[in-house]
């Protein structure tokens, strides 16, 4: 195996590894801190590649389609945090699997009916459609290395939020005691309603800047749900941290999988994580 | 809840012996309407191909004043979905159920495989409009199932000799599925057969679109030419990341459906892109020419190969037809018929070999604008050799 | 525990139901024939997932991974490699199988509680779906595997009876599911099946007591998986092929749901439920092409306003019944 060629999978695993981990972070911080599971957390990922696809012709450029993209994914989860999740706050675990499975099936309904099934694809963004030469033959995409800057940028800033401000110090100690936290005079409902929106946020932005990567198309938001769970599994529920890390390392799994292994590609992260899970079952880290 | 279940049980069943009784009633008949069960996919990734076989094969029936053989045809139409898991489900429900004087479909290899099994085991005429798998004239093949589209080894041996013509070394990238290996295969007989060699075979699952680790390793054995196999949205995105990656000068692409129908979506990175196949745009046949301008008037749209197949495929039907004037019980009569037609299609001289795949000129195409520009016949009369059909 | 009998009523509407049931392939419409025969294998294996889910407490997302397995030992010993397509043969393999996998599966998943074991039962279910997707020897196709045929019940030359008939393939399987009725009965009288329940009310104080929970939840967990196998074992020979579909979480949710719907922890549960599930499905799929958005919303108003499933319709219906009388 020559080396040009372990460099550019490899940054296509952080890549992947980056983009996973704003999913899995949304879907292991609605976990933490309202307890909550939420299967339907692959739609929005969906959903964020569709609004890519249905805003780009309409605004012309990349950073107005993120941005109303944005918008309406936290306007859409605040109000779905509002309408569903909050009744699901005090249910057990199966009525939570059962309600949000339901809700995975509306979206994909309601996505076949108004959208349709077609495969679709959005172009990139004129100012990135280029590529950087790394050796003689080979090239790699510059929007890659901007997918991961940015997914970079967005991890910063979601430790920031949560580690060094006061609405962060709220979603900790909402997480830790509700009642108390109450107590304290704090709107707990609108720190819950404001944890959902963000996650929803997280994982509509995955699929906006993933979505010129991939093909937006049917089961992309399944595929993505079962994989960020695995995330959450190996990294343990509740940890942004174990996000983090347990992204990278599937990541690298799955695409060195893919090199090496490809009849067993598919399988590579559920061998990791059943690793994991023999070694530490409740995951890598502590929430 | 068990109390409901049992009083809606009786009711369908009194409802159902009636319609059952109906239904023999009117199939018995050899002058009643002509029933054509169409399972193709009118949603999800191939549902464009879909429509375009179901238009071709309409068209033949229209211009025959809606009618074959003297008898009204009736169509019962499925969505497939291109969905394996319920092709055994919606065959059964048009066989059974809906009772079809024939079975026409469809676009998926594995979809159609399921169907062949289903016509094989209950005795119904199928036509396979597109899915190219060997089984279904190989070691499935069955004197009920003909297919008027092609094997995916005949366009890939096509194509093979195409390329050999310029290359002595080649890679091929392909899905991981039936067609992909079947087509894959196929090139690498035709490539050896024009003095070449196939270096390696590279493949991702189906319905992956992650090209780009496959690319790198591509870029890296550096081959004379590469084949691939996807279809679909995957080979408009395919076709661009190849031309993204930097390759399409330096290692020239080859496909056999690479560029059907997706060359507008594929743009620049498309052109000059050479393919083989049994059709092609603007084929000067009188008999294609007649077609493309009834098609275009009644569909207000241009036809294209799945259409032929579509058209090719009522065609057939109505040659077993002829031969016994519209009494679909003599159905030995009817295969025998279809066995021995020699169609003029518009795609060219059409007849079928025993294994009921057809024999076929193969057209070397260019991608030029956004039409596949026949360049020459690169084989005529190619029939798949079908080693392990035992008919 | 509710015994069978409880209720005349409900006695004569057990034994309308069989009766009906044991009537239905006379009316010789061999495509609804073959629907009653794919609801009773549903409801084999609905049964099977209630084992768990009902009487021992355990929600698990995966269970269609054993659903998948049982067919998919039939596609390879009958098609793939040829091995044998005996009935006698293939169906004890299937169960074996079945029962080894889950077996082991359930030492890593059985560790975990909660939340934490619905993620890993769905994740492990995965491992198996692409075990059958992507690994050549196994099937390894998108497309799945058709049969050879249906499984030969020959022996030494004699065949007692011929699965490839409609008929008999229905009151094989009826005589199936009623012997999985039978032998779940049993078993939840017995021992085991009491400590089972046990644990399903309070695993901390069974522990308490020095139950081995980890091991009854072992065996529960096996027994659950080797029934799903029989069940994906019909369901492979009735459909003649497989799919790595049968393996997906659809499936895993879809049997989840008709044992919410029939009602958990009851025995006939499964059978009420399997159903209930194939009628809603049939019918809906006449009118519209979207059965999946009203199951989806009839899954959501289910949960928020009866949490209880719909079996607390009919006590609230009995309630409001005994109101009005007093």
């Amino acid at each position: 195996m020559d080396l040009p060629l372990i460099l550019i999978q490899a940054l296509n695993a952080v890549q992947y590894g980056l983009l996973l981990f704003l999913v899995a972070s949304g879907l292991t911080l609605i976990f933490g801190v309202m307890g909550v599971i939420n299967l339907a957390h692959g739609s929005f990922y969906m959903m964020g590649a569709y609004l890519a696809f249905s805003l780009a012709p309409l605004t012309g450029n990349l950073l107005a389609t993120i941005v109303v993209g944005l918008l309406l994914s936290v306007l859409i989860g605040a109000l779905l945090e509002w309408a569903l999740f909050a009744h699901l706050y005090r249910r057990n675990h199966l009525q939570q699997v059962l309600l949000t499975y339901g809700l995975i099936l509306i979206f994909e309904s309601l996505r076949s009916r108004f959208i349709g099934d077609d495969v679709h694809s959005v172009s990139v963004p004129a100012w990135l459609d280029f590529s950087i030469p790394l050796g003689d033959v080979m090239t790699y995409p510059a929007y890659r290395l901007f997918m991961s800057a940015v997914c970079l940028l967005v991890a910063a800033g979601l430790y920031l939020l949560i580690q060094r401000t006061r609405l962060g110090s709220q979603i900790r100690a909402g997480a830790a005691n509700r009642e108390m936290v109450q107590v304290l005079g704090i709107n707990i409902d609108w720190v819950y309603r404001l944890v959902f929106a963000l996650g929803v946020a997280l994982a509509a932005f995955a699929g906006m800047i993933n979505a010129p990567v991939t093909a937006v198309a049917p089961g992309m938001g399944m595929s993505m749900l079962i994989v960020s769970f695995v995330v959450v599994i190996v990294g343990g529920i509740g940890s942004v941290w174990g996000a983090l890390v347990a992204s990278q390392l599937i990541a690298f799994a799955d695409t060195f999988g893919k090199v090496f292994v490809p009849d067993y590609a598919g399988m590579a992260i559920y061998i990791v994580m059943a690793i994991v899970l023999l070694w530490r079952p409740e995951g890598l880290f502590k929430s | 809840m068990i109390r409901i279940s049992l009083r809606r049980r009786t009711l369908q069943c009194a409802a159902l012996l009636a319609c059952a009784t109906l239904a023999v009633a009117a199939h018995a008949q050899p002058t009643g309407p002509i029933k054509v069960g169409l399972m193709l996919p009118t949603s999800g990734t191939f549902a464009d191909l879909g429509k375009k076989v179901a238009s071709g094969f309409k068209l033949y029936v229209t211009e025959n004043g809606g009618k074959l053989a003297g008898r009204l045809v009736q169509y019962v139409e499925l969505d497939d979905e291109s969905d394996p898991s319920k092709a055994n489900e919606n065959a059964n429900k048009l066989v059974k159920r809906d009772r079809v004087d024939v079975l026409i479909g469809t676009i998926h290899s594995g979809v159609a495989m399921t169907m062949a099994r289903v016509a094989r085991d209950t005795n119904t005429l199928m036509i396979v409009p597109n899915a190219g798998a060997a089984e279904i004239t190989g070691s499935m093949c069955a004197p009920n199932v003909f297919r008027t589209s092609f094997s995916n080894w005949q366009p890939g041996y096509a194509t093979g000799l195409l390329a050999a013509r310029k290359h002595k070394t080649a890679v091929t990238i392909s899905w991981k599925y039936a067609a992909g290996d079947e087509s894959v295969r196929g090139f690498r007989e035709g490539f050896e057969k024009g003095g070449g060699k196939v270096i390696k075979d590279l493949h991702l699952p189906f319905p992956n679109v992650e090209f780009q680790p496959l690319l790198t390793e591509l870029a890296t054995i550096k081959p004379e030419a590469a084949y691939v196999f996807v279809a679909g949205a995957g080979q408009v995105k395919f076709v661009k990341d190849y031309a993204a990656a930097g390759l399409k000068n330096s290692i020239p692409l080859y496909g056999a459906f690479i560029t059907e129908g997706t060359l507008e979506a594929q743009g620049e990175a498309a052109s000059g892109l050479q393919t083989a196949l049994h059709y092609a745009d603007g084929l000067k046949i009188p008999k294609n020419e007649a077609f493309i301008t009834s098609y275009q008037k009644t569909y207000n749209a241009a036809p294209d190969v799945f259409a032929v197949q579509g058209y090719d495929a009522a065609q057939l039907f109505a040659a077993g037809l002829q031969a016994v004037k519209g009494d679909t019980r003599k159905k030995a009569e009817m295969i025998k018929a279809m066995e021995d037609a020699k169609l003029e299609s518009p795609r060219g001289p059409l007849s079928f070999s025993k294994s009921r795949n057809p024999i076929q000129d193969m057209y070397a195409r260019v991608a030029t604008g956004n039409r596949n520009v026949m360049t020459d016949v690169i084989v005529k009369a190619l029939a798949d050799p079908s080693p392990d059909c035992k008919l | 525990m509710r015994s069978l009998t409880t209720s005349r009523g409900r006695l004569a509407a057990i034994a309308a139901g069989l009766l009906l049931l044991l009537m239905f392939p006379q009316f010789e419409q061999d495509f609804y024939t073959e629907l009653v025969t794919r609801t009773m294998i549903l409801a084999i294996f609905a049964i099977s997932l209630d084992l768990l889910l009902g009487y021992t407490g355990l929600i698990s997302f995966g269970h269609a991974a054993w659903f998948g397995i049982g067919g998919y030992v039939l596609a390879l010993l009958g098609t793939q490699y040829q091995v044998t397509n005996s009935l006698w043969l293939t169906l004890p393999a299937a169960i074996a199988v079945t029962a080894l996998a889950s077996f082991v599966v359930g030492l890593f998943v059985l560790r975990t509680r909660g939340m934490f074991f619905i993620m890993v039962t769905l994740a492990f279910a995965q491992i198996f779906y692409y075990l059958f997707h992507d690994v050549k020897s196994l099937g390894g196709s998108s497309d799945g595997l058709n049969l050879r045929g249906k499984p030969s019940t020959a022996i030494n030359g004699w065949t007692p009876f011929d699965l490839t008939e409609t008929a008999t393939l229905y009151y094989f399987v009826l005589a199936l599911m009623v012997a999985v009725l039978v032998f779940m009965a049993a078993l939840l009288r017995s021992p085991l099946g009491r400590a089972l329940q046990g644990i399903r009310e309070n695993e901390h104080r069974m522990a308490a007591i020095g139950f081995p929970v980890l091991r009854y939840k072992l065996a529960a967990f096996t027994l659950a998986g080797s029934i799903a196998g029989l069940a994906g074992y019909l369901y492979a020979v009735l459909g003649g092929g497989v799919n790595p579909e049968l393996l997906s979480w659809h499936q895993s949710a879809d049997v989840l749901l008709m044992v919410i719907l029939g009602g958990m922890g009851q025995l006939l549960g499964g059978v009420v439920g399997a159903f209930s599930f194939v009628l809603l499905q049939e019918l809906t799929s006449t009118f519209t092409k979207d059965w999946h958005l009203w199951l989806g919303i009839v899954i959501v108003l289910l949960v928020l306003f009866l949490p209880d499933g719909m079996i607390s319709i009919a006590a609230r219906v009995k309630a409001l019944v005994r109101r009005s009388r007093a």
